[in-house]
């Protein structure tokens, strides 16, 4: 089994360059989502922001897309330009498609109380105003029940596509062939209100929000421990208030309102670590194979 | 030195020149949203431009100040009243112990600026003071002023400098209810029709109350997109794209009605095609509009972007050649 033409179609040389004004390059890399468009601008955003040229302050790899913010009086434009093109070329002829990162593996109370209310709270003008959203899920997928959908969110592992819209906030793209991805239409109209750490998903794309407020995604559930912490009191966080970086992959696991709380007595009183392992991403392994490479990638949480 | 906060304000926050870097993790540039008039405040009273402000939204906040205070007020136009007196913008005010400072209602404009000579204290976070408050960051414990608060000043950077004398009236900026914005098209800019660019481009839009640190949306016609079979991961709508990087200033048309220009508490990313960005030089501009500002975008080419954006540096660089 193979993953299908959206990823391994011939993305050399096809990106396509555009200002945001005098500020911002933007590099679309591809118009559709695939792990090879994903994996090509978080290549090209590595190499360029290891150059670290002198007028560029901010290198967003997004999800087949990249945005460069500069400073036109220190990096001209025509000279970012061709920076970036250069890169692109090298990326392109680079035969080393693989991205040392790491699995992580991410607590889950799916269907919980809290979602429930909240999306008891936005029924009206929901595409189903009946039910939840992960019923909405199950039949936007053609699958018999909720549980199913759940089950299907967990079983195979998401790589971080992008990480953005709000602090912190995760995108994610499952890593499955896209016959098998689980899609599913945002909100008509976005909620006012969204609760810290519920998982959300619109389109093709998974999310957990990293702070309240607003969103348009569906709600399937809540992540048990903090991927923002701006006061940077768990050892996660040492080092930076933000957990997700582009390339992450992760596993999420199921729990119930037991663990649920005990997770949060660990948060509560500063225990709480992630468990997670280094990984070798290799594009290659995991567009041939995905089913052999997953259950490789999964693997490596065993025993930690 | 403190100023103790009786009434906070509409939205009071501290800010200063913003925190590049961060927005690969979606944490914004913030900042003065009006940086022309936040340092043109911090000119008259001494400071270096990097010091910290008060940015007060529609309604100012009152305060007392516990020892002697150096301030200036600039930006939008507003009664300033010291112990129930009115006072001047655009000049120094020198406050003694107990003074109170409060504010009427604005005559035009959005937001103005309070400076005092040392800046306002609060920890720097990521490279800036600024206040993120959708991810409770930076300023004063990362959220608007509350009644009750005690806002430190610091000791400033700018040691022995008086500031200049004031702003003349020829130099301050203007809060006009008619606005044209500069825009560079780009960006998602060929999934509109001709005609759709046309409306955008011809249109007079009116500012809407929905106007905040993040973004300024507009009413008036329906644009044009091109219909197409949506690429994967894209979304439903001729509006929609595969998530993508917002820059600062672009301006997006979900579901072709009433066009959002991003500002400086942008979000970072999202699943809408933007089809221009207002140039630099123009942003404060945009940040002084208020509700019902009638706005016209004007597209121009790179090269008008950067001669406009030397001429505002050259006119905030003027601003320290006074002094120094």
């Amino acid at each position: 089994m193979s993953n299908n033409d959206g990823d391994t179609k011939d993305l050399q040389g096809t990106a396509r360059y555009t200002w945001g004004g005098d500020e911002f390059l933007f590099v679309e890399i591809d118009e559709s989502m695939s792990l090879a468009a994903n994996f090509k601008a978080n290549s090209m955003a590595s190499v360029l922001a290891a150059r670290a040229l002198p007028g560029i302050s901010d290198v967003c790899p997004a999800n087949a897309s990249l945005l460069i913010r500069f400073d036109p009086d220190k990096l001209a434009p025509a000279g970012l330009e061709a920076e970036v093109r250069a890169i692109e070329l090298e990326v392109d002829g680079s035969t080393n498609r693989t991205l040392e990162t790491r699995i992580i593996e991410i607590p889950v109370w799916y269907d919980d109380p809290f979602t429930r209310e909240t999306g008891a709270r936005f029924r009206a003008g929901h595409q189903r105003p009946n039910g939840t959203d992960l019923d909405f899920a199950a039949e936007a997928n053609h699958l018999t029940s909720a549980a199913e959908f759940i089950r299907r969110h967990h079983s195979n592992p998401w790589l971080v596509s992008m990480v953005g819209f709000v602090a912190g906030l995760p995108f994610m793209f499952q890593m499955v062939p896209r016959d098998q991805q689980l899609e599913v239409p945002k909100y008509l109209s976005p909620r006012t209100d969204t609760p810290a750490l519920t998982v959300g998903h619109g389109g093709c794309f998974a999310c957990i929000y990293s702070v309240r407020g607003a969103g348009g995604y569906q709600m399937f559930g809540v992540a048990a421990a903090p991927i923002f912490d701006p006061a940077q009191k768990l050892p996660d966080f040492k080092s930076f208030m933000i957990f997700f970086k582009p390339g992450d992959i992760v596993k999420f696991r199921p729990v119930d309102k037991t663990e649920y709380e005990r997770i949060q007595e660990q948060v509560e009183d500063g225990t709480f670590v992630y468990r997670q392992a280094s990984v070798t991403f290799n594009l290659a392994e995991a567009l041939e194979n995905p089913v052999r490479y997953n259950n490789e990638i999964l693997e490596r949480l065993n025993g930690i | 030195m403190a100023f103790e906060i009786d009434e906070p304000g509409l939205s009071t926050t501290v800010q200063d020149r913003g925190r590049l870097g961060y927005y690969n993790v979606g944490i914004p540039q913030g900042g003065s949203m009006d940086q022309l008039s936040a340092e043109m405040a911090n000119a008259v009273v001494g400071n270096t431009a990097e010091e910290a402000v008060l940015e007060c939204t529609y309604l100012g906040p009152r305060f007392r100040t516990t020892d002697s205070a150096v301030v200036a007020i600039t930006g939008a136009p507003v009664d300033v009243k010291v112990n129930g007196e009115s006072r001047e913008q655009w000049t120094r005010l020198e406050l003694s112990a107990g003074d109170e400072l409060s504010f009427g209602f604005l005559m035009a404009g959005t937001r103005f600026y309070i400076a005092v000579r040392g800046g306002i204290d609060v920890p720097v976070v990521l490279g800036s003071r600024s206040t993120y408050t959708l991810g409770s960051l930076g300023g004063f414990k990362g959220r608007k002023l509350q009644a009750g608060d005690v806002l430190h000043v610091g000791p400033g950077t700018a040691a022995g400098n008086q500031g200049l004398d004031g702003i003349g009236a020829e130099q301050r900026p203007t809060f006009a209810l008619e606005q044209s914005i500069r825009v560079v098209r780009g960006l998602y800019d060929h999934r509109l029709t001709e005609a759709g660019m046309e409306t955008l481009l011809s249109a007079t839009w009116t500012l809407t109350p929905v106007a905040d640190r993040t973004g300024l949306r507009y009413s008036g016609p329906v644009i044009e997109w091109k219909p197409r079979e949506q690429p994967f991961g894209a979304g439903s709508d001729p509006s929609n794209i595969v998530d993508a990087g917002y820059a600062v200033g672009s301006i997006q048309i979900p579901g072709g009605q009433e066009p959002i220009a991003l500002h400086r508490d942008a979000v970072s990313g999202g699943g809408y095609a933007m089809v221009a960005t207002v140039i630099s030089a123009d942003m404060d501009l945009l940040a002084r509009s208020a509700p019902g500002t009638k706005t016209r975008f004007r597209a121009v080419t790179m090269e008008d972007a950067l001669a406009a954006r030397a001429d505002y540096r050259a006119a905030r660089s003027k601003l320290w050649g006074n002094i120094l």
